[in-house]
């Protein structure tokens, strides 16, 4: 009996070997630890999860204004109300996104294999640009139309106008509520399930006491 | 908000008072948060020692 289960395990599986390979890098204690190290205890921890919870807000409100439409967002007093909701929501994330970005660099959080999680952090944040600039520009209102007209050119004289014309309400519109938010969403779930794989860096070990 | 915004221009630095305010209340939260004692629950304090 033990020779069948051991033949059975030669057997090549895709579903065996997606469950070894994430068992062994995130096993569930990790996935979902109730304890963390006591150098966790600090404020400078907190703003990657006050730029989730920005996050958050961002996404609720943007999707009340995609549902209700632009008429509903500048004539209606609660539709202006959800407007300058997701705007400064939008303010927070980035503001706790570097807050949180100058945390991990001055504690030097690529260390020890962490260089994937730093990499992807930066690639959230090119993602973000663009998707606060398709922001600006699905505004439907003269400030949008400003900044389209401005940045076309720089846009076209990068070679970017073959692929995105900033005046195109609709291309703009539909770039900045449904691709950007989906690869921001996974980004930032895989950045989140990267940090959890490794745990939580060590201190950088120092001379002076408590080293 | 229909007005430009006031700038301070020192040497070739040129930046305006809005993004200023930002950046000066952003390095101010960020030595807060170093400074700030980080409260603990007394719970898991007495547990821990
Ligand atoms: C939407 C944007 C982002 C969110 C929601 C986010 C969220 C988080 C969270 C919750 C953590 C856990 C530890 C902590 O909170 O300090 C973390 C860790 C980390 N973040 Fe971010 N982050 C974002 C952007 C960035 C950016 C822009 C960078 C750098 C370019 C970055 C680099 C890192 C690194 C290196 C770690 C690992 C720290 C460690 O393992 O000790 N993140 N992130």
């Amino acid at each position: 009996m033990s020779e069948s289960i051991g033949t059975e395990a030669e057997v090549p599986s895709w579903t065996r070997a997606t469950r070894d390979f994430i068992g062994k890098r995130l096993p569930l204690a990790h996935f979902l630890p109730d304890r963390q190290p006591a150098y966790v205890g600090s404020w400078v921890y907190v703003f990657g999860v006050a730029t989730i919870a920005s996050l958050a807000w961002v996404m609720l409100s943007g999707v009340i204004l995609a549902f209700f439409g632009p008429q509903w967002w500048h004539v209606t007093g609660l539709g202006r109300f959800v407007n300058s909701v997701h705007f400064w929501s939008v303010q927070a994330l980035f503001i706790f996104m570097v807050l949180h970005l100058w945390g991990q660099y001055f504690m030097a959080s690529w260390r020890d294999g962490r260089a994937p999680t730093w990499m992807v952090g930066v690639v959230i944040w090119l993602v973000m640009i663009v998707t606060a600039f398709t922001g600006y520009l699905s505004q439907q209102n003269f400030d949008s139309q400003w900044i389209g007209v401005n940045a076309k050119d720089a846009i076209n004289s990068s070679g970017g106008g073959a692929f995105f014309n900033v005046l195109n309400f609709g291309q703009m519109y539909g770039i900045h509520v449904m691709l950007l938010p989906i690869g921001i969403t996974v980004l930032v779930i895989l950045h989140i399930v990267q940090v959890r794989a490794k745990g939580v860096v060590r201190p950088i070990e120092g001379k002076g006491r408590g080293a | 908000m229909d007005s430009p915004a006031g700038y301070i221009n020192w040497a070739f630095i040129s930046i305006s008072v809005p993004n200023l305010i930002v950046i000066g209340g952003m390095v101010l939260v960020f030595a807060l948060a170093l400074i700030l004692p980080f409260p603990h629950s007394t719970s898991t304090k007495s547990s821990k020692r």
